[in-house]
């Protein structure tokens, strides 16, 4: 029992940088600027207000900065998803020839993290007249490093599955592709979870790209959006700053809780485990 | 093409003569097709552009006037003369050293505590791990804000008579402080790969141990650990990865200062190429980074090989 109480008492303790970090974050939003800084601080806002939420939309075309980042993270999932499923069942069920040697190629793509070819990334897409569009942000992470461990985690979870599966859906007429879209696929639930949502929040997240590649407010993701808060003298303005954090935030923090158990135990299950 | 590959694989041939499209054949046309995008993502956003690291590295290119010319090993010549080299790279090494020695450990710490089969642990693994779903800069903006000098940590500091110091501006504490905002950050992802592994050990392991006689700590190191090497051997190699990758953080919180205290080396390369336009001086800097996680990788690998426990 004493054991027990301890127990409880270190997890609640722990959990205040956690979770502290975004109560201050929601409530300072609402909190006027002259109250941020109060001494001592106020866990509630003592004069709620929602000035700072009309800011972010006043300075900055931020719907539409959402609706970027949205969009470009929703196509950067399904991209993903097409792409590593079918190379990851390749790779796991089919023997053909070279694949040895693809699979290596593929997989070099995990020691070259982005951040090592951001520069002739750059000069590349400059080259097509690319730069200032979303296309670098949509391509690289689907194609390129950042698809490989989806790659990987699908073909892990193929190989599990047993070859009476193929053997069946063969004596009913199906070649490759139909045993790829009719009988394996279907059964990939739990890696095709934990790949969509590694892959969305790695695209929700990316700063390097967005700030290399684009220049115009009107093209901006979030994260870039949420830094050009700032007064006359460069400082940031904080209560706008993290009404807008709040909102980037927010929904897929709700999401996550509604589907905690999908998020949590499907990242955990899958071929990650090692 | 598709419906050819949909045909039923039956194999019988017209009388005398070898169907063309075997099984075999059909498997290996089926197979690059399918692997067709992946490769070629590689090759195009991969392979080439790190071929083009090594070309960049031998010509100073000026982007404003537009010249690309070969200058050897300048840029090489250039990076042993670098005095803001050194303490980049040691920098770069203590973030990376300090994140991953906190990060597995804390998050060893959580799985641990959550696995004793407690009510409400669902609820704490869920507030441990949310964070994780959090817009990286918008939990590192609230950090920024509750770092400032007169932000809330040091008001709460203050609240015991503790005066704290400027976190995010002192040569001391910047480092620290963006090391600790990233740890919250991301540490849930390893806690739950932990409590995978760990809620994978067979009780009766335990059961045996302690009728030998074990005592708690020799029963989470010799019967724990070996058993979970491999998940501790995979999370340290995503973290430091990871770590190797850091650049929002600093670009928010300190810019890489005070001086080039938190100047991590992604960070020196995005300002020296995109800042600065020394490309070709950048490129030799993301060759640098390359080989950094190239050795590191092989190192780990040869490491998996010493202590990690694999089952017969």
């Amino acid at each position: 029992m004493r054991l027990k109480l301890l127990v409880y008492g270190v997890l609640l303790v722990c959990c205040v940088p956690f979770v502290f970090p975004i109560w201050w974050m929601a409530t300072t939003s609402l909190k006027p600027v002259s109250e941020i800084f109060a001494f001592p601080p106020t866990l509630l806002p003592t004069s709620p207000t929602l000035e700072a939420y009309r800011q972010v939309f006043e300075l900055q075309p931020f719907g539409r900065q959402y609706l970027n980042s949205l969009y470009i993270a929703l196509v950067v999932t399904i991209g993903t998803l097409a792409v590593s499923a079918l190379a990851g069942y390749a790779f796991a069920r089919i023997r053909f020839r070279g694949a040895g040697i693809v699979f290596v190629i593929v997989l070099s793509g995990l020691l070259v993290p982005n951040e090592v070819t951001i520069i002739p990334l750059y000069r590349m897409f400059d080259t097509f007249g690319l730069v200032d569009t979303h296309w670098p942000l949509i391509l690289i992470p689907m194609l390129g490093a950042p698809s490989v461990l989806a790659t990987f985690i699908m073909r892990q979870f193929f190989i599990t599955l047993p070859a009476e599966l193929e053997e069946a859906g063969r004596v009913d007429g199906l070649g490759r592709f139909g045993l790829f879209w009719r009988v394996c696929l279907p059964l990939a639930r739990p890696a095709i979870g934990a790949v969509a949502i590694f892959t969305f929040l790695h695209s929700w997240n990316l700063y390097l790209e967005p700030i290399v590649f684009l220049s115009s407010k009107q093209k901006f993701t979030i994260p870039q959006a949420l830094t050009q808060y700032v007064d006359a003298y460069g400082g940031p303005m904080w209560n706008t700053q993290l009404a807008a954090a709040t909102l980037s935030a927010l929904p897929v923090l709700i999401i996550f809780v509604l589907a905690q158990r999908q998020f949590v135990e499907g990242l955990a299950q899958t071929g990650l485990k090692g | 093409m598709t419906l050819l590959l949909d045909k039923p694989t039956s194999r019988v041939a017209p009388a005398g003569k070898a169907p063309y499209w075997t099984m075999r054949r059909r498997d290996t046309l089926a197979g690059w097709l399918m692997v067709a995008p992946q490769l070629a993502g590689i090759v195009v956003f991969v392979l080439v552009p790190l071929g083009l690291v090594v070309w960049y590295s031998l010509h100073e290119w000026n982007v404003l006037a537009g010249t690309f010319n070969f200058v050897g090993a300048e840029n090489y010549k250039a990076m042993a003369s670098d005095a803001r080299l050194g303490p980049v790279l040691r920098a770069t090494g203590l973030f990376s050293v300090g994140l991953v020695v906190l990060n597995l450990s804390l998050a060893l710490f959580l799985a641990v505590l959550l696995n004793q089969k407690l009510r409400g642990t669902v609820v704490f693994r869920t507030l441990f791990f949310s964070p994780v779903v959090v817009t990286l800069v918008a939990w590192t903006i609230v950090w920024g804000f509750l770092l400032q000098d007169n932000g809330g940590v040091n008001a709460f500091l203050n609240l015991f008579g503790i005066d704290g110091p400027n976190w995010l501006r002192s040569g001391g504490t910047a480092m620290v402080s963006v090391i600790v905002v990233q740890l919250f950050k991301n540490v849930g992802l390893n806690m739950v790969l932990f409590l995978a592994a760990l809620q994978g050990v067979p009780a009766e392991l335990y059961e045996a141990a302690r009728i030998d006689g074990a005592s708690a700590w020799a029963r989470f190191r010799r019967v724990t650990v070996p058993l979970i090497s491999p998940t501790i051997l995979l999370t340290m190699i995503l973290t430091i990865v990871g770590s190797l990758q850091v650049f929002a953080q600093i670009a928010v919180l300190t810019q890489g200062g005070p001086g080039t205290s938190t100047t991590v080396l992604v960070y020196y390369l995005y300002q020296q190429a995109f800042q600065f336009h020394h490309f070709g001086y950048g490129a030799t800097l993301s060759l640098v980074l390359f080989l950094i996680v190239l050795v590191l990788t092989a190192v780990q690998w040869r490491m998996r090989r010493r202590w990690v426990f694999h089952e017969a």
